[in-house]
């Protein structure tokens, strides 16, 4: 191990003198505390590092030791279910109150393992070796890591073993054999390998309306969602993280708030998964860097969670990583940018900061494992920008990465619209991919009226357009009045009202309607689109604006997300009817003019 | 006291708040120094940068009157400290932990450094004990719970002095008895009249001796207003996580804390951002504002209530706006309700608290409290579009419907928000039902066809 001498530090940042050879991004361990670091930079024989704890009490003269490998993390059965540190040191110690510097590595864990690999078999990277049933039960495969392969020459039998121990050795072509446990180390900066990138045409179905039906985002696919304080990022990531159809949940806090991490830990555990019914913690993996904790562990923190998540991807899983939020990372970067003195461009954040963000979300994809399955890692972003201006670098940069785009409004989140996504600012690339997905949840419906192929994406135009011409006519009725209006475009900004009510807003503190599946917003969009078009006939045959209006089948549309269950299916048909009843008993009023 | 080393004649330069030293003894970065002048004084200040020949001390007290050749340091040779005591109730502080009530000094029974350590998050519980403050814009849209950073955005002139006070002589459990309750003050460069006005309130409602307050003024050094509000929530701490309190802190102003901020950073010539803002200053108010919360196995908990004023009125400038990021929420006053003389002027649509939805609702206040705030807030938010196209077209250009919210909005504000003495939950309930009352029933989708019949129909 090469050890070098502090030269210079302040905060975060230090120079050392180095005795050996340093190599770029390689960990190092700083002092008698042995305090995590980074190399960042090496110029003659003087290295500049980062350090991710406090560095409290460092002075020059003290040891700066490298450890051989680049910054990275140990990836195994000891992950899911667990909170750790921006680093994936575990945090799980409650009685220790504080976070303290120089935290150690934990001790390894045991697990049953059942091998899957014979000897004498050729294993390549990526394949499993064996199996594990973590602490909670949840069966696991442990795999070869990407950069090995060879003929197994020992593997060990079933039995219970600690998670750093070899358990089988491999002799590669060349010669060299190299000691596999269940558990293998990756630098976190390092995407790792796959087969073959995958086209999507599968959705990661969050439970949230106007996200799966106006602006969905694919398995593997990237998603922003910028917004100004208390728009309801955190509220809409932790609402994604329980209900939405991935296996494995990655949740980053990053730089956000320590009671936040504390919600989620009291909650997820007593949650129940959507779809296997166990407890929601235990396809979770929580990575904390809140606030207040060391700046530049933020910065490395979304790596190591992404490096997580493909690790997962790799078994053949479909992953979510949530990040909240990116510009807490972005600010990390600068901070220690500017520690060491580079000249800051954009915002004052560094030049190189577009290129981070795009091979950050570079690393969201379905793919073709190394041995062989799918899986994905979708990637969703919060972003915080400064004054809510989505004019800055961070947002600006982002929006060139991902293919989704969900816009939060301050407006709609003053007024307690939740999920407070503008719908004329976001938009979603996704969607013409999505549509044969769609098209056989709706062949599932009972048919309505002539079956259309794209039913769904005909439904979201017409949902799209409206909110469009609501928009548009709300800036009119500013200079006329709204009295003034026509009839017929009252009825639109009545029922673009509707659309909003009855479809967009969804509280996520509601039992029913945290979750809402494909199948239901299809029967809830079917039944507004219903609704509009009746309406609009009505109105054309001569009955007033005003009596459309005062319907009472208006109030159980608004409320279709509260008042009907996931499973009551009969609810709409019902509803359906009762509408076209309601609409035949209308009758023209004798002054309305008739509307062509 | 751990021991100290005093060097004399290592000063080479003084260039604002830093003071290089040569480096004559081997000290650590962050450690504590006291600098005396040649003119008598002390000033704090903390070891910012370390290299082989020199140390860059950051002057944390005026470095006016200093000289290279007179100039003695004090190594404390570890950060920053605090000595704490329950003596320090009663008691009053200047900006950095001295005594400057003529009383005598505090007793020591334990000593913090004025940084803190971050809170493991694991060890944090989640808050979710609802505090009755007994004002309805709060108790009833905005909920305060136990552990909650909740922070006042204000505005020069406004009252917002005054409903702190009231916040702290009134917030109590809801039927509970007064607790094993603390207030740990801190006023950052406020004027004395505000610092004053504090002490004669708690004084006058007998909450003084249960009080510590820190006192920078607005005379008193700027560079100091750094280490103010460590100091009172390293005192808050101790008071809420080693002896079991129940303590709400109150900063104020915040603004002129990230003033200071940005001149001390200024001074050290880091790269300026917003506004001559510091990049760091999201990161550094963190390390303030995250110091609140509730513990797991530890009866006492940290509630803070700072207040800062927006410069210009403008809730986008980068104080409150990096405040808001962090903080659960705030509570923003608003120019416009107080010149329309409604007290206390808040905001609401601006205004929230995140905490709320654990600490309301069935089990904890009344089961339709979350429904009722949502449907206000939806109807209040109708009533000011409905205004603004008042203002533009007349009230003749509106529909009746949006007459109806105009009327609903006015009744908000004039009998729900202003008050003029604490109301219970309930009180504040019953009249946001009764203004419910004039809104036609399919306006009211976010209550429940039960709540419409038991609180809205039944009494009409
Ligand atoms: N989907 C939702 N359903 C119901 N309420 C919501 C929803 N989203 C947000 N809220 C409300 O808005 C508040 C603020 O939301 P949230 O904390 O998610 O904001 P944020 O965008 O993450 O803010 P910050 O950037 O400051 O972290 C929540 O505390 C909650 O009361
Ligand atoms: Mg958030």
């Amino acid at each position: 191990m090469s050890v070098a001498h502090i030269s210079w530090i302040s905060g975060p940042v230090l120079r050392a003198r180095a005795l050996g050879p340093f190599r770029l991004r390689e960990a190092v361990h700083v002092g008698s505390r042995g305090l995590l670091g980074e190399v960042i930079r090496i110029q003659g024989d003087e290295i500049v590092a980062q350090v991710y704890e406090d560095t409290t009490g460092l002075r020059p003269g003290v040891a700066v030791t490298g450890s051989g490998f680049l910054l990275g993390i140990t990836l195994g059965p000891a992950l899911l279910g667990r909170i750790f540190d921006g680093l994936l040191r575990p945090r799980a110690d409650a009685s220790t109150h504080y976070v303290e510097p120089g935290m150690k590595a934990e001790a390894p864990l045991e697990f049953d393992f059942t091998p899957r690999l014979r000897a004498g078999e050729y294993a390549r990277g990526g394949s499993v070796l064996g199996e594990v049933v973590n602490h909670a039960g949840t069966r696991q495969s442990c795999l070869v890591p990407p950069d090995a392969e060879g003929e197994v020459l020992t593997i060990q039998a079933p039995g219970r073993y600690p998670d750093n121990l070899p358990l089988s050795t491999l002799r590669a072509v060349d010669g060299s054999s190299r000691a596999i446990a269940m558990s293998h180390f990756w630098p976190v900066r390092e995407p790792r390998p796959v087969a073959k990138w995958l086209p999507s045409d599968e959705p990661l179905v969050t439970g949230q309306r106007i996200l799966d039906s106006l602006f969905p985002v694919a398995l593997g696919g990237k998603a922003a969602i910028p917004g100004g304080f208390g728009t309801g990022k955190t509220v809409l990531l932790e609402a994604l993280a329980k209900s939405c159809s991935a296996d494995v949940i990655v949740y980053v806090g990053c730089g956000e708030r320590g009671n936040e991490m504390a919600g989620v830990l009291d909650e997820f555990p007593r949650l129940a998964d959507p779809r296997t019914g166990r407890p929601l913690m235990e396809r979770t993996v929580i990575i904390a860097n809140t606030s207040n904790m060391p700046v530049a562990a933020r910065e490395a923190s979304i790596y190591s969670a992404v490096t997580v998540a493909e690790y997962f991807r790799d078994q053949g899983l479909q992953v979510a990583l949530l990040v909240d939020s990116t510009s807490r990372w972005a600010e990390a970067l600068r901070e220690v940018s500017v520690r060491f003195g580079e000249l800051p461009s954009e915002g004052g954040y560094p030049p190189y900061l577009s290129s981070r963000i795009a091979e950050f979300y570079e690393r969201a994809a379905k793919v073709t494992t190394l041995a062989g399955s799918t899986g994905s890692v979708t990637v969703l972003g919060s972003i915080s920008p400064p004054s809510g201006d989505f004019s800055e670098p961070v947002t600006s940069h982002t929006k060139r990465q991902v293919r989704s785009f969900w816009a939060l409004d301050v407006k709609r989140a003053q007024s307690r619209f939740f999920p407070a996504i503008n719908p004329l600012q976001s938009y979603s690339e996704d969607s013409l991919d999505l549509e044969s997905w769609w098209a056989k949840v709706y062949a599932d419906l009972p048919p309505d009226g002539p079956a259309a192929g794209d039913e769904w994406l005909a439904l979201r135009r017409r949902f799209l357009t409206l909110l469009d011409e609501q928009a548009r006519l709300e800036r009119m009725a500013r200079i006329i009045g709204k009295d003034a209006l026509p009839a017929r475009q009252q009825l639109i900004l009545f029922c673009a009202e509707l659309v909003n009510e009855g479809f967009l807003r969804q509280s996520a503190f509601s039992e029913t309607d945290l979750y809402c599946g494909p199948q239901r917003q299809a029967r809830m969009m079917r039944s507004l689109a219903r609704f509009i078009e009746e309406a609009e006939a009505a109105l054309a045959r001569g009955v007033s604006y005003e009596a459309i209006a005062a319907m009472a089948i208006v109030r159980p549309l608004e409320r279709m997300g509260e008042d009907i269950t996931e499973s009551n299916v009969q609810a709409f048909a019902d509803l359906a009817q009762r509408m076209d009843s309601e609409f035949a008993g209308l009758t023209p009023s004798p002054g309305a003019k008739r509307e062509a | 006291m751990r021991p100290s080393l005093l060097v004399s004649g290592a000063a080479s330069r003084i260039d604002g708040p830093l003071l290089f030293l040569r480096r004559t003894l081997n000290v650590g970065l962050n450690h504590a120094v006291s600098v005396h002048g040649g003119d008598g004084r002390t000033r704090l200040g903390r070891i910012a940068a370390i290299d082989e020949e020199f140390l860059t001390v950051e002057l944390l007290e005026s470095g006016a009157g200093l000289a290279l050749a007179d100039t003695v340091v004090r190594f404390h040779l570890e950060p920053l400290h605090f000595g704490l005591s329950t003596g320090i109730l009663g008691r009053v502080f200047d900006g950095v932990g001295r005594v400057i009530d003529g009383g005598p000094p505090i007793p020591i029974h334990r000593s913090f450094q004025i940084d803190g350590l971050p809170l493991n998050p694991v060890a944090r519980a989640r808050p979710h004990d609802f505090i009755e403050t007994g004002i309805s814009a709060v108790d009833l849209m905005n909920s305060l719970v136990r552990g909650q950073k909740l922070p006042i955005f204000s505005g020069g002139g406004l009252p917002h002095d005054r409903l702190a006070v009231q916040i702290a002589n009134h917030a109590r459990l809801r039927g509970a008895e007064s607790q094993d309750f603390a207030i740990v003050f801190a006023g950052i460069g406020v004027p004395h009249a505000s610092a004053d006005y504090f002490r004669r309130s708690f004084e006058a409602s007998g909450v003084l001796e249960r009080a510590a307050l820190f006192l920078n003024l607005a005379s008193d050094s700027s560079t100091q207003r750094l280490l103010t509000p460590r100091f009172a929530l390293t005192a808050a701490e101790y008071l809420a996580f080693v002896e079991g309190k129940h303590v709400l802190v109150i900063l104020t102003d915040m603004t002129n804390y990230c003033e200071a901020l940005r001149e001390v950073s200024g001074a050290k010539g880091d790269v300026p951002g917003r506004k001559g803002f510091p990049g760091y200053l999201y990161s550094d108010l963190a390390t303030l504002y995250e110091r609140a919360g509730c513990l797991h196995g530890l009866a006492g908990t940290l509630t803070q209530l700072s207040i800062l004023t927006m410069p210009s009125d403008d809730i986008g400038h980068p104080i409150p706006d990096l405040t808001g990021y962090i903080t659960e929420g705030q509570i923003v006053l608003s120019r416009e309700l107080d010149r329309a003389g409604i007290y206390p002027p808040i905001s609401v649509l601006p205004s929230l608290s995140r905490l709320m939805k654990d600490g309301i609702g069935r089990g904890s206040t009344d089961t339709d409290h979350p429904a009722l705030a949502s449907q206000l807030y939806a109807a209040y938010a109708k009533a000011t579009q409905a205004r603004v196209l008042a203002s533009v077209v007349g009230e003749e250009g509106l529909l009746e419907i949006d007459r109806k919210y105009l009327a609903f909005g006015a009744g908000f504000e004039q009998e729900l928000v202003s008050q003029t003495s604490a109301r219970t939950l309930e009180a504040s309930m019953e009249i946001g039902w009764r203004l419910l009352r004039a809104l036609p029933k399919v306006e009211l989708s976010r209550l429940s066809d039960a709540q419409i019949a038991q609180y809205i129909e039944a009494q009409r």
